[in-house]
């Protein structure tokens, strides 16, 4: 690449002037090609959050629960007792999940598995959290079948169980997906390997995967709008191998039981170049690479295109002088690849030679986050909308006179319905730690072996509240994931996030993504949930002949909470006759619902009744009741509002119910509507007086709502029909839809 | 008793059966590695789920020519116990110690719930302690779970009462919709002429944990144990 470097190249590299000027005054010279394309890809959004930063820095990123600083290493690391810690995080895949189903949502789960075992922990369950276009369409259908697929190829083999997950349909994804992927690992508390090079001489190691031409320039690719032409970018998008993976955390978890590492990291977005980076950044150190050393699937390949590439199944490892033999060993077991490709020197400098040609040579700190790279305050500014929607009155819309049928309408959208056809694919039970399988709940829950402690994980974010009110919304989200542990038996511990939003240099998008931060800080502040870490993933918006459209801005939250196992708590009413409860109050409001959404059409409505205060309470005392045990059950009441989740909670045991509405309420929002803050739990007759004198000591408001009955549904003495025939709509829908 | 748990690089359910075999029947168990022929003088062997050397070609394909497998069906030619679960399975038709093969799931997917399963023969080391009318919850997970033999192997087995289990619905009916992925007759485990190599798709190690809230598969490693501590 002996091609003059001007701007323009720059510019094609997807770096601005100011970049490159800057890149200029810090090596005193022009880069040449090589360098150009590790700054490229180092400053991109992906790498170096630079439009993101500024706010993700106020977020609450302190607790006394946390043992790494967010940020700081590869995923979060919080300390769950027993001298245990677990380590959690999320990652999007949406690009190039977008172009090519299957294997950008398989490498997804590869990526995000490696940042947890680099870490020494052990991946023990898996989340995922879904946003597709409109069902009825072809390409939606190829989407989700192939991301579907991906995952579950992917995932079954390396042998992580799926344990939770969400996934929705609007028409904002219909070219745009979001695949969110989250895993979680568990390990001895002080046992992390640390994402740090140091220690001149020390030998530098790759081990795993060979490095081939796959996802070079993967991510600037994720920071650029997808358009009509992006299919051409196949390049970008990476290849997967569950099973190079499998042998990849065998052999890795077996090296961080010896004394030989001093520091590992795995290498995702930007290969070798973030890898060697980061490390040495950390370590305030540098290194001498030297690139032909490096294991190749392909031949004639560049410095740049060895550098760059984002091969999966690969990791960066720092030695310990004196210990390579332990480390070679281990590999060879595995029969992986494991070679020295350098050294770790003490000057911050990062050397990289080909065939003895030193082709590129950049100070490691000025590449990295909080080093040099840059970071930049966006412009945002609220656009009209959002005042619009607020106009939304609840009496502009008649209540329906058959409610029965907006019933049944309701259990058939994909929104609603069981994703079974989804979770089948997945292996949910490998590892025998699901807990829920046989006792279903709001949350996944994950046996922590020979403890008295389970995780409780779940994945949450009701992307039109967020677009609706994107402070409120993201609060929301926050709140329901905490609704969703608290209801499974656990303490809400800390969050992960995962931030999808549009570009960042539309004002209007960028407001988005500056309220929702700000609202996730203030319901994160509330209920003690730190944010450990995660991923930021702008430009998820489509142009289609030239006009932009951006996806519903979709904060997702990865929740984690400990729950005693003595405690764990099912969402499936368990006997007939147990007199069911509303714990929270029904409200007049069915804004920004699935019901206002699929059944009037109107998609301009306010994020629905919340507030932030009473939700704590609601939480605070159902972890009361479940601890003192006048509980059998407890479902938080969400999309599709009360009607579905008492739906949910007869289902399981072929139950049924009769219950009485409220008079103050209109009947469809009563049923339909989604004020959050509620909970549905039911209670054995014999406790009723026990859990009526708790809940006024509490003095938190609930309800009588009715009782389990045998099989049939009834509503303010109509029937709405029989649980197994509601059933089967239930958990067929889902699979019509996709087969039509 | 010492249980024998094969390792294949790609096996991912190995570790579950350990745990079973030593925390929960606590038996003596080792792990036997796919590149060793040493079976450490144990009295059983358990060929585990996964996805042994990342099953791209055929779903144990290329496990049967890995070292430990030579010794393995030297020691169930001498009339050892090996069992194998989901993968393990198909490795031990692929190494010919059990007939017939495992093909792709009727929906082409790979498939992972509760099914149901009855026991047709009661009178083997792997299933003495169930009885006849018993079913039993067991989870699959697999995308390659459809027996298939021929007509003729099919006749074979069941003159030899070689048929262990079969699909069900939860009141013990065998039918066609309680067939999670097409298998001939519903066939769910089998075992060989000498009745001591066995194999099946559902996997018990998933349904012996206490807090799972599922402990039918116990029963399978219960009769075993029983049946060999009887004989020593």
């Amino acid at each position: 690449m002996s091609k003059e470097i001007t701007y323009k190249t720059a510019e094609q590299l997807g770096l601005n002037q100011e970049e490159f000027n800057q890149i200029i005054k810090i090596l005193g010279r022009t880069p040449n090609f090589t360098e150009l394309s590790i700054f490229s890809v180092m400053w991109s959004e992906h790498a170096s959050y630079k439009n993101s930063i500024k706010w993700l820095k106020t977020l609450p990123r302190e607790g006394e629960q946390l043992l790494v600083e967010a940020g700081e290493e590869n995923a979060g690391l919080v300390d769950i007792g027993n001298n245990m810690a677990c380590a959690f995080k999320i990652e999007s895949h949406n690009h190039p999940s977008a172009v090519e189903p299957y294997q950008g949502a398989a490498t997804g789960v590869g990526g995000i598995n490696r940042d947890i075992f680099t870490m020494g922990a052990r991946p023990i369950a898996q989340l995922n959290s879904l946003r597709f276009g409109n069902i009825k369409l072809d390409k939606t259908k190829w989407l989700l079948k192939g991301v579907v697929k991906g995952i579950a190829d992917y995932g079954n083999a390396f042998g992580v169980p799926v344990v939770a997950g969400e996934t929705f349909f609007d028409e904002s994804y219909n070219t745009n997906p979001l695949v969110n992927a989250m895993s979680v690992g568990v390990l001895e508390k002080g046992k992390m390997i640390s994402a740090i090079s140091k220690g001149e001489g020390n030998p530098v190691y790759i081990v795993g995967s060979s490095t081939g031409k796959d996802g070079i320039h993967g991510a600037t690719f994720a920071s650029a709008d997808l358009n009509e032409n992006s299919a051409d970018d196949l390049p970008s998008v990476q290849v997967g191998d569950p099973f190079q993976e499998k042998l990849l955390l065998e052999a890795t978890l077996e090296l961080a039981k010896t004394d030989a590492i001093v520091g590992m990291q795995d290498m995702g977005a930007a290969g070798i170049i973030c890898s060697t980076s980061e490390m040495s950044e950390k370590g305030k150190s540098g290194m001498k690479i030297y690139l032909d050393k490096v294991p190749l699937r392909q031949k004639n390949m560049e410095p740049f295109e060895i550098l760059l590439s984002e091969s999966q199944e690969r990791m960066l490892v720092v030695v310990k002088k004196g210990k390579e033999k332990i480390v070679e060993d281990i590999f060879d077991k595995w029969d992986l690849n494991c070679k020295i490709i350098g050294e770790v020197t003490n000057q911050d400098k990062l050397e990289f030679y080909m065939n003895n040609k030193l082709v590129a040579e950049v100070p490691a700190s000025v590449l990295v986050l909080g080093g040099g790279a840059p970071v930049y305050e966006r412009e945002y500014k609220e656009p009209a909308y959002y005042k619009e929607y607020k106009k939304f009155n609840i009496n502009d819309v008649p209540v329906p006179d058959d409610l029965k049928q907006v019933a049944i309408d309701l259990i058939r959208n994909p929104n609603i319905a069981s994703k079974k056809w989804i979770v089948e694919q997945y292996d949910t039970m490998v590892g025998t730690r699901n807990m829920e399988t046989n006792f279903p709940s709001d949350a996944g829950i994950v046996n922590i072996k020979d403890t008295d402690k389970a995780l409780s994980l779940t994945v949450d974010c009701n992307a039109r509240y967020v677009k609706a009110d994107p402070e409120k919304g993201t609060s929301i989200a926050v709140a329901e994931a905490a609704r969703n542990i608290v209801c499974s038996g656990g303490k809400p511990l800390a969050i992960t996030n995962c931030l999808n939003f549009g570009n960042p240099y539309n004002p209007e998008a960028f407001w988005q993504f500056v309220g929702a931060i700000k609202g996730m800080g203030a319901a994160c502040k509330k209920f003690n949930t730190p944010v450990t870490g995660g991923n930021v993933s702008f430009y998820n918006q489509t142009q289609i002949k030239g006009k932009i459209e951006p996806v519903l801005p979709t904060p997702t939250i990865g929740m984690l909470g400990l729950t005693e196992k003595q405690n764990k708590m099912s969402m499936a009413f368990q006997h007939k006759g147990s007199m069911i409860f509303l714990i929270g109050e029904s409200k007049n409001d069915i804004s920004s619902s699935e019901y206002l959404v699929s059944i009037h059409k109107i998609k301009e409505s306010p994020a629905p009744y919340f507030n932030i205060d009473e939700e704590y309470k609601v939480q605070d005392v159902t972890q009361k009741l479940i601890q003192n045990k006048l509980i059998c059950s407890a479902h938080d009441v969400s999309d599709g509002g009360l009607f579905i989740t008492l739906l949910e909670s007869a289902i399981i045991n072929d139950l049924g119910f009769d219950i009485t509405s409220d008079a103050e309420v209109r009947l469809d929002a009563f049923l339909f509507g989604e004020a959050q803050g509620r909970i549905v739990v039911s209670v054995l007759p014999k406790n009723e007086d026990k859990f009526i004198d708790f809940m006024i000591k509490e003095n938190v408001p609930f309800s009588t709502l009715g009782h389990v009955t045998k099989d049939q549904i009834r509503i303010d003495d109509e029937s709405f029909g029989f649980i197994k025939d509601l059933k089967k709509e239930y958990f067929t829908t889902l699979e019509k839809l996709i087969n039509k | 008793m010492k249980f024998g748990v094969v390792i294949f690089p790609g096996s991912n359910c190995d570790q579950d059966m350990v745990y079973v075999l030593k925390n929960i029947m606590k038996q003596d168990v080792v792990e036997l590695w796919h590149k060793s022929t040493d079976l450490q003088n144990v009295d059983a062997i358990a060929i585990p789920g996964g996805f042994s050397y990342g099953d791209y070609l055929r779903s144990g394909a290329l496990a049967k020519f890995s070292p430990i497998m030579k010794s393995v069906i030297d020691f169930a030619n001498r009339g050892g116990l090996v069992f194998g679960i989901c993968n393990g399975f198909q490795i031990l038709c692929e190494s010919g110690l059990l007939p017939g093969t495992l093909l792709h799931n009727d929906n082409q997917k790979f498939i992972c719930k509760n099914i149901y399963i009855k026991v047709e023969n009661n009178e083997t080391v792997f299933t003495s302690l169930i009885s006849k009318n018993r079913v039993l919850k067991i989870p699959i997970a697999h995308g390659e779970g459809k027996y298939y033999a021929d007509k003729e192997t099919i006749k074979e087995m069941r003159l030899n009462n070689q048929i262990l289990f079969r699909y069900c619905n939860s009141d013990g009916e065998v039918t066609t919709e309680a067939n999670p992925n097409g298998s001939i007759e519903n066939i769910a485990g089998i075992c060989n002429k000498n009745k001591n190599v066995f194999g099946m798709m559902p996997h018990p190690e998933r349904a012996s944990d206490e807090n799972l809230k599922n402990i039918d598969g116990k029963i399978i490693f219960e009769s075993m144990i029983n049946t060999i501590l009887s004989k020593i």
